[in-house]
Formats: C-alpha cells, structure tokens, sequence
C-alpha cells in the first residue's frame, strides 16, 4: 500500500491556562503519519491523547510547534478555513457518539453531505451506500434514541465516512459498548481502511482497539514514548 | 441559507413541548396585539364616521366669534346666512345651525340647555328634522335619547322653555317633544335641544341668521363672507383623534408587557437549549458548520417560533377575530358619559397593513431576542462544546 504522509507534526507543544499559570498537555511531539494508516495514539488518562487528537482535527490549535494536515498547516487556518477543512477532508468518531437527537439514522448520516451541498439523489445514494456497509438499511428512519450504544455508534462510522474522508479521527469510540460491539465496529473500520484507504487514528486505551491497530503511538505525560508498526 | 431554514424547522420540531409552549404563548400575543389594535381602530373609524353623518358632514363653517367651549359667545356668534347659498339651503344640501343657550324646567328642575336650530330640509345630517311640524301652536323639538333619560322626558311631553333673544329680553314659551332619536354621537345629544331653525330664528328675533353653517363634502371648497371661517374635518375630529392616539398609547404598553412575557419565554429557551445543546453545537462544529452558521441556526430556531406562532395565531385567531368584526363587541351603557361617539356595539377593523405590521414587529423582536444568547456559541471553543464542559 502507497505509504504518502497525510500529517506531519514537528515539535508540537499543547499549554492550557490554569489558574496557577499553565499545564503541558503535549511536549516536543515528532510524528509523521501515512495514508492508509490504522493507528492508534495508545495511553492513560491525561497523557495528551485526545488533545493531539484534536489538534490533528483542527479543533484545536498549536501553542508551539508545525502540525500539517493534508497539506494545510492547522497552526495559521483561521475558524472558518478550519471549518471548511474540517467539512470536506475530516471524519469524526466520538466517544459518546455525538449524533443529533432529532434526526433520524438517514439524516444524521446525510447531514456532512448538506453542508457539502450535494444534490438529493447524490446525497440518498451515498448515505443509503454507507448505511448498507455499516449494515443499517433497516434503521434508517430510527432515531437515535430508539438504537442501542452499538448501533449508535456504526451510525457515527456512517456519519464519518459518508463523505469518504482521507482521514477518520476516532476518539475513545468503544469507551460506551460491550466486546461483542466493540469488535463489530472494529471490524467495520478495518473493511472500511482495507476498502476505501481511509487513515484511521484512534485516541484509546481500550486492549480491543489497540489489539486492532497497524502502528501504535504510545503517549505518556504529553510525550511520545514509543511508536511501533505492527503487522496484523 | 436554505440548509439553515430546513436544519431550525426540523430542530423547532424535534424539541417538541418546549417549542409549543413557546408558540402557544406567542400567538396568544399576536392575536391580543392585533385584537386591541383592531378594536381601537374600528373605534375610531366608527365615531369618526358617525361624528361626520350626525354633525360635522363635509366640514363647518363658524362665525367668527363662536366657541364651542365658550357659551358666552354665543351672545355674539350669529350673523346673516349668505345669500349665495340659498338654494343649496333649500335644496337641504348644506345645513345652517343657529345655537343658543336656554333654560328647561322638567318635573320641577332647572335645567341648562343648548337650544339649536335646523331646517326641517335639511338632508345633510342624520339629524331627524323633518319630522318637525310647521306652524305647529307649541313649539316642537326633538331630543336625544341621552338627555330625555337623564332628564325623564317622554315623547310628547309639553315643557317650559326659558330663553334670551338678541336684545337680552328673556322670553318662555312651552314646547312639545314629538320626537326622541338615537344616536352614537353625544355631542348632538347630551344637554341639547333641536328645534326647527326659522322658529328658533323667531323666538331670538335674528331672521335668516346661523351660528354655523354645515357643509356638504361637495360643497366644503366654498368661500362665504370674511365673518365665517371654515373648519374642515381634520380639525372637527381632532378631539376623537386624540383621544383614540391617548388609548393607543396605553394599549402600547399592554404591547410590551405581553411582548415581553413572549420574548422573556424565548430567551429563556436559547439560553437554557444552548446550554443543553453544547455537545450538539460541538458536533455541528466539528462536522464542518461555521461558527456564523451555527450562531444563525440558533437564531433562526429562536425567531421561527414567532412564525410558528403566526400560523397557530391564524389557524384559531382569524375565525375568533373574523366573527368578531361581523358581530361587533358590545359596549357598555355607562360609555355614553365619555363625551365622544361611542356605538354600542363596536366593529373592529383589521386592516392588512395592522397585520403585517404585528407580524414584522415580533418577527424582528423575536429575532433579536434569539440572536443575543446564541452570540455565546462563536466564543465556546469547539473541544469544551463536545465535552460539554461550558457553564
């Protein structure tokens, strides 16, 4: 597989503002990160996984240091530029699966297409696509508070890969479902990584998901310790 | 836009309870706002057109010493009516008014009276006069149905009439009811007698001579003598106006007040849905919304509550408010002594540009109030906003 860096992070550091002065979330990070990829940025609570994670999303900035995504370096993008890139390059997976509660499956998986301005038949084929990988076609018109935690969250699988990003940012996305769920979308984004050359980086601390990844970013106190490929 | 348009909708709808409650109480507002605004409105144009048919018609012609405020000047407020409307006179179209003070006694008491005269031709005004009787032993006269209850007068019932001619000489003579008529117009009723004009000419020995002069809205553009002045409508009607603009003024505030309880429901809904709604706003940022897209949202779920509320207000105000303007609202009897023409029943009027007027105000209130809380979401930083970790 074609090993292209889609992101490409140099001397990342990450302050927050505390009332006694500030707190290092990151510290001197170095990463460099392909296409295709299924990693996972692996650690405990606190390490500076999911701010890492966030700053590769552009929802967040840089206090020190060049993150580069896709060719967009995401320290000079202004809200709006983020946002725009965010629309048309990024999916997200979250932990608590972050659908909107009044839509529908169908809607909630179509709404990154409105904001992209697809046209009705585009948009139904797409979604109706991505349901159908994820094995949803029977929850379409359900809404999210009629699904289970596992449904839930292969709609937000939907919802991420429905534009067939280049990259899918997934926080935490088993920390709500049981093993048997757990496996189910693990596998589901494996056959997405496999089919669709989507990178997925996960932030988790979860053996399921790390028992899946192809390289393994350990994160401690805001560092990097250590990073290694593995072949699964 | 559109994407904003059909994303507020849906979310409006999805909220369930909490929007209705909202809307519920919005359209109580539009619907009392325009109901109020519609009442005084069919007031005004009611007594206004009354005033005109009962005792303005086109405009007036005073003389030039007469005051209505003023019953002294009525002493010298007469003179000749000119000559160049005689056959408009004959032919009722302009009506001369010869007004003075005079004293009744019913059942016993003194009463203070304004004693007017009219052609029994007349075809100007409302006023019944042709059912005066010429040549008739005793004087007749006619009287409002106000001043006949308030003095306990009965249709042919002779009283005594008490007067002062031009020469300052007092004068009696008895005179007989023959007819009683209603009217919504106090000013041609309360503590007014009407008798025919050239008996009243007679009995003050001023022959051919009127206080004012009605004119026909034809007729209005005239120019009588320099004695005369004319007074056209705008200034005739000014008491109503006033009157009318004082009560729209107090109407203004029961506006705010509920505007008020409206706006305060719909504030208190963004601010507490931009609360609950963090994690939601958050993912509309991350999923690729502007902040401006997301603050527009909000403010649009916020104002279409008052189109909401516009839609319920129509579905069970305009039949509510429809047979009310063909039924009218009753009036209390006690109105009477409020010195303006009061019917008793009212039409409200409910003009389209009342209703668009209300419509654009709430909507633009509505708005406003919406769009200052959402200000909030362009400053929540979109990784707390998915937490939901703002407070």
């Amino acid at each position: 597989m074609e090993n292209t860096t889609l992101i490409s992070i140099e001397g990342l550091r990450k302050d927050f503002p505390t009332s006694g002065g500030k707190f290092t979330a990151l510290n001197g990070i170095d990463l460099q990160i392909g296409r295709a990829e299924f990693t996972g940025i692996v650690g405990p609570s606190g390490s500076g996984k999911t701010t890492l994670l966030n700053i590769i999303g552009s929802l967040d900035s840089p206090s020190e240091g060049r993150v580069v995504v896709l060719g967009q370096s995401i320290g000079d993008m202004n809200v709006k530029q983020a946002a725009l890139f965010r629309r048309s390059k990024l999916g997200f997976i979250f932990q608590s699966y972050n659908l909107l509660p009044v839509y529908t499956v169908f809607e909630n998986v179509e709404f990154p297409l409105l904001l992209l301005k697809y046209d009705d038949n585009q948009r139904r084929k797409m979604v109706m696509d991505s349901l159908e990988w994820l094995g949803l076609t029977d929850k379409v018109k359900s809404k999210p508070s009629q699904l289970s935690g596992g449904e839930c969250q292969r709609v937000a699988i939907a919802r991420s890969m429905v534009k067939k990003p280049e990259i899918v940012l997934a926080d935490e996305p088993t920390a709500n479902l049981d093993a048997a769920n757990s496996h189910k979308i693990l596998k589901a984004m494996v056959q997405l990584n496999h089919e669709f050359g989507t990178t997925f980086i996960f932030a988790t601390h979860d053996d399921k998901v790390i028992g899946y990844l192809k390289r393994k970013i350990s994160l401690v106190d805001g560092k990097v310790t250590t990073d290694e490929f593995r072949n699964i | 836009m559109n994407l904003l348009f059909k994303l507020a909708i849906k979310n409006l709808i999805g909220a369930g309870l909490r929007t209705w409650l909202n809307v519920i109480v919005l359209s109580f507002s539009f619907l009392i706002i325009i109901w109020h605004k519609g009442l005084l409105d069919g007031w005004d144009r009611q007594a206004k057109n009354e005033t005109i048919k009962w005792e303005i018609g086109g405009g007036q012609y005073w003389h030039s010493s007469y005051d209505p405020y003023d019953p002294f000047s009525l002493t010298e407020a007469h003179a000749k009516i000119p000559s160049s409307l005689d056959t408009l006179v004959s032919a009722g179209k302009i009506a001369p008014i010869l007004i003075t003070q005079g004293t009744i006694y019913p059942r016993g008491r003194i009463q203070s009276i304004l004693i007017k005269g009219i052609y029994q031709d007349q075809k100007l005004l409302k006023i019944p006069s042709s059912v005066f009787i010429k040549n008739s032993e005793d004087i007749p006269a006619i009287i409002g149905k106000n001043t006949a209850t308030d003095n306990g007068i009965k249709e042919g019932d002779l009283i005594t009439l008490r007067w002062r001619d031009s020469h300052g000489t007092f004068d009696a003579n008895n005179i007989k009811i023959i007819g009683i008529f209603n009217t919504d117009v106090p000013t041609v009723d309360m503590g007014q007698i009407w008798v025919p004009l050239e008996r009243l000419q007679k009995m003050m020995d001023m022959p051919g001579e009127a206080t004012i002069i009605v004119m026909d809205k034809e007729q209005k553009g005239k120019i009588l003598p320099g004695e005369w002045k004319f007074m056209n409508n705008e200034v005739l009607l000014k008491s109503i106006t006033d009157l009318i603009k004082m009560k729209s003024v107090s109407g203004y505030v029961l506006y705010i007040i509920l505007l008020s309880l409206a706006m305060l429901a719909i504030f208190d809904t963004q601010v507490l849905s931009i609360f609950r709604r963090q994690k939601e706003i958050g993912t509309y940022i991350a999923l690729g919304m502007t902040r401006k897209q997301v603050v527009g949202l909000f403010t649009i779920e916020g104002s279409f509550n008052s189109v909401l509320a516009g839609i319920l207000a129509a579905l069970y105000g305009i039949p509510m408010l429809a047979l009310q303007a063909s039924h009218g609202l009753s009036i209390p009897g006690g109105s009477k002594g409020f010195g303006l023409a009061v019917a008793d029943r009212i039409y409200p009027v409910y003009s389209l540009e009342l209703v668009i007027t209300t419509i654009l105000l709430i909507l633009l209130t509505t708005t406003i109030v919406s769009y200052l809380p959402s200000r909030k979401i362009a400053r929540m930083k979109p990784t707390d906003a998915l937490r939901g970790k703002i407070q």
